[in-house]
């Protein structure tokens, strides 16, 4: 590398920061906290910051920073499970619709239209209504449900661009199976769509945890950025703290995962086609 | 009448009515093809055997299958969705008829907001391109498609509410319509933020076209030029965004509702989840996928009477 081209090595951009730090925070977060997020302390409920609490303490007196720490887990198990959920189902389903065509692309792409129609939050909420104690399985479920018809959506597209190539008609004539053509030949060449839609992806899957969350269908006991916000919001116009800095934390996510998704669009120079 | 435009109407309203049976068939299945009992979700692992065979019998999960969903089907035809579980034997049109227009209302105003900012923002940052109106307008895009409504309403609470005093308090007589302004703003935030860069983008498409050229070379105003022959031409795209993004703003009324301490059918919605209303639930859902089909079906079609085009796809 040239001496000039050194000095302009860039600065991270702010999304890969945003999401680099959320990551860390998922893995090591509950070990960084200073308080169990779960220890009551009901004569110092709602402190402003200070030097004991970093960022107050909310409901209860329970450590925002501690439950926010504890939170980011919560919100990166469910947001990298339900959208590798989403993305396996969806690049599956998509491949297949793309490659065969027909009566299976009808099929695939009418139950995506159809998915399409619920807005994703209430077809969310309808799901867990009907499972007696909603935890983190139910509710990765119940994001895949509705996450996976943008992945098969662009999947769909690209196999069809692919299936026209030279390399897949060879692959085709040398006696390759349809398996082995979408995972070995069309898989990889259409990784580069997926992979930006699956950043931006994961910010949508936070935010739609911390909504579920805040509506009080959230995994229950757990520590979650949604739940603290719902308290924070119930005493906002007394202790605005509490809503603020949770709401904040997942704004700055959502915001650094859709930042990270255009900078890989740019970077990867993909042009995502969802046309069908 | 145009060639070509009564086999359209045709065939996309089919649609819009084969993609609304199927809307009604998915809600139906939701319960069957869960992992789990919904007898158990309802009345919790603990409960008598009569009264699990009750509610049995009250969901017609006794029945076969098929005849399960002939009921329910047969419950949508007529119109009454079935019966709530919560509210003794209500019926479940009722309920949500009673709180419909108060939602409606407030998605009105969200995209009466969302259209009269994200528009003229829109056209400002296309012909400015480059300098700083359109770096403000692509600034307040990107940041209003981030921003969460859960936070955003809370924030506009403290500002307009708490620290100004401009605006009520969540929870002060809702059917004021001053008490609107928040809710609309929180809700159609995201959307003015989508219309504000499909304006932009669409605009500098138009802008750049043979017609526009040539146009300009005839020496129409720019006014007229903006106005008469690119805005036309360059909102249809944005109104078919605007329907595609109904979805989004019936799941921001729901949210909406419960910052904002207003009935409506998402806090019908909430409350039919918790006491596990199934029928209510189910038809909270059907009510908003129908809403959104319909309104598509509309765009569509008056997309189709505008733009020729469109009609042979």
């Amino acid at each position: 590398m040239s001496a000039r081209a050194e000095r302009r090595a860039p600065i991270p951009p702010f999304g890969v920061v945003v999401v680099t730090v959320f990551a860390l925070l998922a893995l090591f977060g509950p070990l960084l906290a200073p308080y169990s997020p779960l220890a009551i302390h009901l004569d110092a409920q709602y402190r402003s910051p200070s030097a004991g609490h970093l960022l107050g303490t909310g409901d209860n007196g329970v450590d925002v920073l501690s439950v926010l720490l504890h939170g980011a887990r919560l919100s990166g198990l469910v947001a990298v499970c339900s959208v590798l959920l989403s993305l396996l189902v969806g690049a599956t389903l998509g491949a297949l619709a793309g490659y065969r065509g027909g009566r299976t692309d009808h099929l695939i792409t009418g139950l995506a239209d159809l998915v399409q129609a619920f807005p994703a939050v209430v077809l969310n909420i309808a799901i867990l209504a009907l499972v007696a104690r909603p935890g983190v399985p139910h509710v990765i479920l119940a994001l895949s449900v509705s996450g996976w018809v943008l992945f098969a959506r662009i999947a769909r597209a690209q196999t069809l661009l692919l299936r026209e190539s030279d390399f897949v008609a060879a692959a085709k004539l040398l006696g390759a199976s349809e398996a082995q053509i979408l995972v070995r030949h069309v898989a990889p060449n259409a990784a580069g769509p997926l992979v930006v839609q699956a950043t931006s992806a994961l910010g949508g899957a936070v935010l739609a945890e911390a909504t579920l969350s805040f509506l009080g269908l959230g995994p229950g006991a757990a520590a979650s950025w949604g739940a603290l916000l719902d308290q924070g919001s119930a005493v906002l116009l007394r202790f605005p703290h509490v809503a603020l800095i949770a709401g904040g934390a997942i704004a700055l996510t959502v915001l650094g995962f859709n930042l990270a998704g255009d900078y890989l669009r740019d970077r990867l120079d993909v042009r995502i086609t969802r046309g069908l | 009448m145009a060639p070509g435009l009564p086999r359209y109407l045709v065939l996309r309203s089919a649609r819009a009515v084969l993609t609304v049976w199927g809307v009604v068939t998915l809600v139906f299945l939701l319960v069957h093809l869960l992992p789990g009992d919904p007898v158990d979700a309802i009345l919790g692992d603990q409960a008598a055997p009569e009264d699990r065979a009750a509610l049995r019998t009250a969901l017609r999960l006794d029945r076969p299958l098929v005849e399960q969903y002939r009921a329910f089907c047969a419950d949508v035809l007529d119109g009454s969705l079935g019966r709530s579980f919560r509210v003794r034997d209500q019926r479940v049109s009722a309920l949500i008829s009673e709180v419909l227009p108060s939602t409606l209302g407030l998605a009105a105003a969200s995209l009466a907001f969302a259209l009269l900012v994200s528009l003229p923002l829109g056209v400002l940052a296309a012909v400015r391109r480059g300098r700083g109106w359109d770096k403000a307008a692509t600034t307040f895009a990107l940041l209003g498609a981030a921003i969460p409504h859960i936070w955003l309403g809370p924030l506009l609470v403290l500002a307009f509410g708490v620290e100004l005093r401009w605006l009520p308090l969540p929870g002060d007589d809702p059917g004021r319509p001053l008490a609107l302004i928040l809710p609309a703003l929180t809700v159609g935030a995201a959307l003015c933020a989508t219309l504000t860069r499909q304006t932009r983008a669409a605009l500098l498409d138009v802008l750049s076209e043979q017609y526009i050229l040539a146009a300009r070379g005839r020496g129409v105003p720019e006014l007229t030029l903006l106005f008469k022959h690119a805005l036309r031409n360059a909102l249809l795209p944005v109104m078919t965004v605007a329907a595609a993004q109904l979805g989004a703003l019936l799941s921001g009324a729901v949210i909406a509702e419960k910052i904002f301490e207003r009935p409506g059918l998402g806090t019908l919605f909430l409350d039919a989840f918790f006491a596990r209303d199934i029928p209510v639930v189910q038809g909270c859902v059907l009510v908003v996928a129908a809403t959104y089909v319909a309104v598509n079906l509309v765009v569509d079609l008056l997309y189709g009477v505008a733009d020729p085009r469109v009609r042979l796809a």
